[in-house]
């Protein structure tokens, strides 16, 4: 269970350091985003909800089955879209709505 | 390190901004705008502590034709007595009320057509509840008199004689050590976790059901400065998907799934009362009998229920969603597997933690406690943290008035930062901190009852555990730091040790076994009520942990320290 971090996405704005529960992201000399340990991720997606670059991507460790799937969010209008790009390149959405009080 | 060193004053301090202390410090605004409260909070209140990745269900709640007392006679029953009734009551009795308040703050409840919550089973009702966390920060960051320093590990309580006037710690991304004075303290660190060998213990060794950034600070703390203890044999196993530890509640209340072995048995009823204990209990004996993998049986359900179930854990375990979308095998084609976690000790959900009066107060005078925290009332979940955080909130407010700031011995405070920057000057320590951490994991888990063994323990593999821990703390003391960051590292394994040393102790002293799997005391391998029918309680004193059993508490008495 991790987290890896696109260096060409990443503009250093530091919001995912500051959101971490685990205080484990810093933010290098040349003003990208990386994590100390990804061993020590938690897997709680509050970094992936809290940057608006798409630039950190969520993965399975090998040693829980992980089959090389990512993940990650993008924020809009209140709408979360949850994306899923698979190692054969397809990709998958899911829209998730906060304020929905119908369905979960 | 050259530690800046920040003196701070404030009414009321709560330490943990999480779920309890959120609630509480946004309680004592509304109550009181003119007393100031300070929360120190470890990582940031939007996301940190157990809820950072979001809940899909109030666990605790009292719904239509349930009553307080049912929901005491529920969790009396499922934790076999040994439970304060005064604190579930109490509890129970503010769920539906806090219930509310979180709503209004703008958690979205699911309804019905008639605008009635929905029920998710006999306690719990349905919530959007990704955004419950920001939700509760927003609503002290809307307070005028809560100033929040986020990213700052406190370390210890400042007692003065048999009181608690305030806490140390230092900042996890500056150089500035705290000293923070208050009329008043409530702790509310949440639970421990990361004490026992994790169920991954490699690459995704993070990858736990119980936040591994909760250490047990709050207990170490309060060990430290001789509070007194409670129940923490009683620890806790999360039966959970297995991998990702994601809950299981949802996929069994919400599909009515239920447990298989790999024959495709029901094996639940063959080992009696389905308690929380047993369901860990009979599903470590179907693997021991070769059985395993056990399963939820989810094959066969409609699609619909299954993209219901992909979505849903999106609300509170991504990890799971992913697995399923990963695999690219949901579970209508193939069953959810399950595995026990590592012990954990979580007042939470079963009953380890701060023994408190009525009022939330511990044997401390000024020290309250609310949360995952305090020990003697399982089946909490957030809305009983939110419950037993107003009541700490409210006797923190009836505490102060009329009281003054305590003036501190600024000696003490030179003895604690020089034991701190110990830590920096430390020469070529020959271990990390993170080979300590190991070590005392693969300590627990082979001789206190981790994963290895089935849970079980006895009395030569205490002793044995009990022996190693001792040289695991003089071992500490000799770790270095780098920057601020690993010391909050050193002090976490610090703060684990000390709790299971206590755990040690207490897993030793209830000579009986009354929780299958939570307690699987292997020399007494039965349940003793004619002994063992009172709490086992705890004091650290002069390096010793020295054991107090006490008699039930009932329903209708309010608890009052008195020795
Ligand atoms: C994965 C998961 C899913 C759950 N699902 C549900 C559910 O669906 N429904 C339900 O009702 N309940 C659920 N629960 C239970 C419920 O979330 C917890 O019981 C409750 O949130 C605990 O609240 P707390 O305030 O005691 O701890 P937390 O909310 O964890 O707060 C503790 C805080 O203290 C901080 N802290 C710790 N040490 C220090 C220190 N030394 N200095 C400063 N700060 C410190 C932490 O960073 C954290 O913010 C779940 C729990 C988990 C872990
Ligand atoms: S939030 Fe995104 S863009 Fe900002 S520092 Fe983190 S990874 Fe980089
Ligand atoms: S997923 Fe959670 S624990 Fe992991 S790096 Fe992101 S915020 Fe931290």
């Amino acid at each position: 269970m991790s987290i890896r971090i696109d260096r060409q996405r990443c503009i250093g704005c530091g919001k995912c350091a500051e959101i971490c529960p685990g205080n484990l992201i810093v933010i290098d000399e040349d003003k990208k985003a990386f994590i100390r340990d990804p061993r020590d991720c938690w897997g709680c997606a509050a970094c992936v909800k809290e940057c608006t670059f798409q630039a950190i991507q969520y993965f399975l460790g090998a040693d829980i089955g992980g089959k090389g799937t990512i993940m990650y969010v993008k924020k809009e209008n209140n709408l979360l879209y949850w994306f899923f790009k698979k190692p054969n390149g397809e990709k998958e959405v899911i829209v998730q709505n906060p304020n929905d009080n119908t369905t979960y | 390190m050259n530690f800046e060193v920040k003196m701070l004053k404030t009414d009321v301090l709560i330490i943990g901004g999480g779920t309890a202390g959120c609630f509480a410090a946004v309680t004592i605004a509304e109550k009181a705008p003119n007393v100031s409260v300070l929360i120190a909070e470890k990582a940031n209140i939007k996301r940190s502590g157990c809820l950072a990745a979001g809940v899909n269900a109030l666990n605790a709640y009292i719904t239509e034709g349930e009553t307080p007392e049912t929901y005491l006679q529920y969790v009396k029953e499922d934790y076999e007595n040994i439970v304060r009734e005064d604190l579930v009551y109490t509890m129970a009795l503010r769920l539906n009320e806090v219930t509310k308040k979180i709503e209004d703050m703008g958690l979205v409840i699911l309804k019905d057509s008639n605008g009635k919550y929905l029920a998710r089973g006999k306690r719990n009702i349905k919530i959007n509840g990704e955004n419950i966390k920001p939700i509760l920060a927003k609503a002290v960051e809307s307070k005028k008199n809560i100033r929040v320093l986020n990213h700052v590990n406190i370390i210890d309580y400042i007692v003065k004689g048999s009181k608690v006037i305030g806490a140390h710690g230092f900042s996890i991304n500056s150089n500035v050590f705290y000293i923070i004075i208050a009329k008043a303290v409530i702790c509310a660190t949440g639970g421990a976790a990361g004490l026992y060998r994790p169920n991954n213990p490699g690459f995704s060794r993070h990858k736990m059901w119980y936040p591994p950034f909760n250490v047990g600070s709050g207990y170490a703390m309060g060990i430290r400065a001789g509070c007194e203890m409670t129940s923490y044999e009683v620890r806790f196993i999360a039966l959970r998907c297995k991998d990702t530890l994601a809950p299981t509640g949802t996929i069994a209340q919400e599909v009515k799934a239920e447990f298989i072995n790999s024959k495709g048995e029901y094996y639940e009823k063959r080992y009696g009362r389905p308690t929380t204990y047993n369901r860990v209990f009979s599903t470590v004996e179907e693997m021991k009998a070769g059985r395993g993998p056990c399963y939820l049986k989810t094959v066969g359900i409609s699609k619909e229920d299954e993209q219901r179930l992909i979505k849903a854990y999106l609300h509170m375990a991504p990890s799971q969603t992913l697995k399923w979308i990963d695999s690219g095998r949901g579970p209508s084609v193939e069953n959810v597997e399950i595995e026990g976690s590592e012990p954990y000790i979580v007042g939470g959900h079963s009953a380890s933690g701060y023994w408190v009066d009525t009022k939330r107060q511990t044997t401390l005078k000024g020290l309250f406690a609310a949360g995952d925290v305090v020990g003697g009332c399982p089946h909490k979940y957030v809305t009983g943290c939110f419950a037993e955080a107003e009541i700490a909130a409210n006797s923190a407010l009836k505490y102060i008035k009329d009281k003054e700031f305590e003036t501190i011995d600024i000696s003490s405070i030179e003895q604690k930062l020089n034991e701190v920057q110990r830590f920096f000057t430390n020469t070529s320590p020959l271990y990390t901190t993170e080979e300590l951490e190991e070590a005392m994991q693969k300590v627990m888990d082979v001789y206190a009852g981790g994963i290895s063994t089935g849970y079980a323990y006895n009395l030569k593999g205490l002793q044995v555990a009990k022996e190693r821990i001792d040289e695991l703390f003089t071992l500490a003391q000799r770790l270095r730091a780098e920057d601020t960051y690993q010391l909050m590292k050193i002090y976490e394994l610090i703060d684990r040790l000390y709790v299971c040393k206590v755990l040690l102790h207490h897993l030793e002293a209830r000579k009986e076994t009354r929780w299958r799997a939570f307690q699987e005391f292997v020399d007494y391998p039965y349940k003793d009520d004619e002994n063992f029918l009172k709490y086992v309680n705890s004091r650290f004193e002069n390096g010793q942990v020295k054991i107090i059993f006490r008699s039930l508490v009932k329903k209708d008495e309010v608890y009052e320290h008195k020795d």
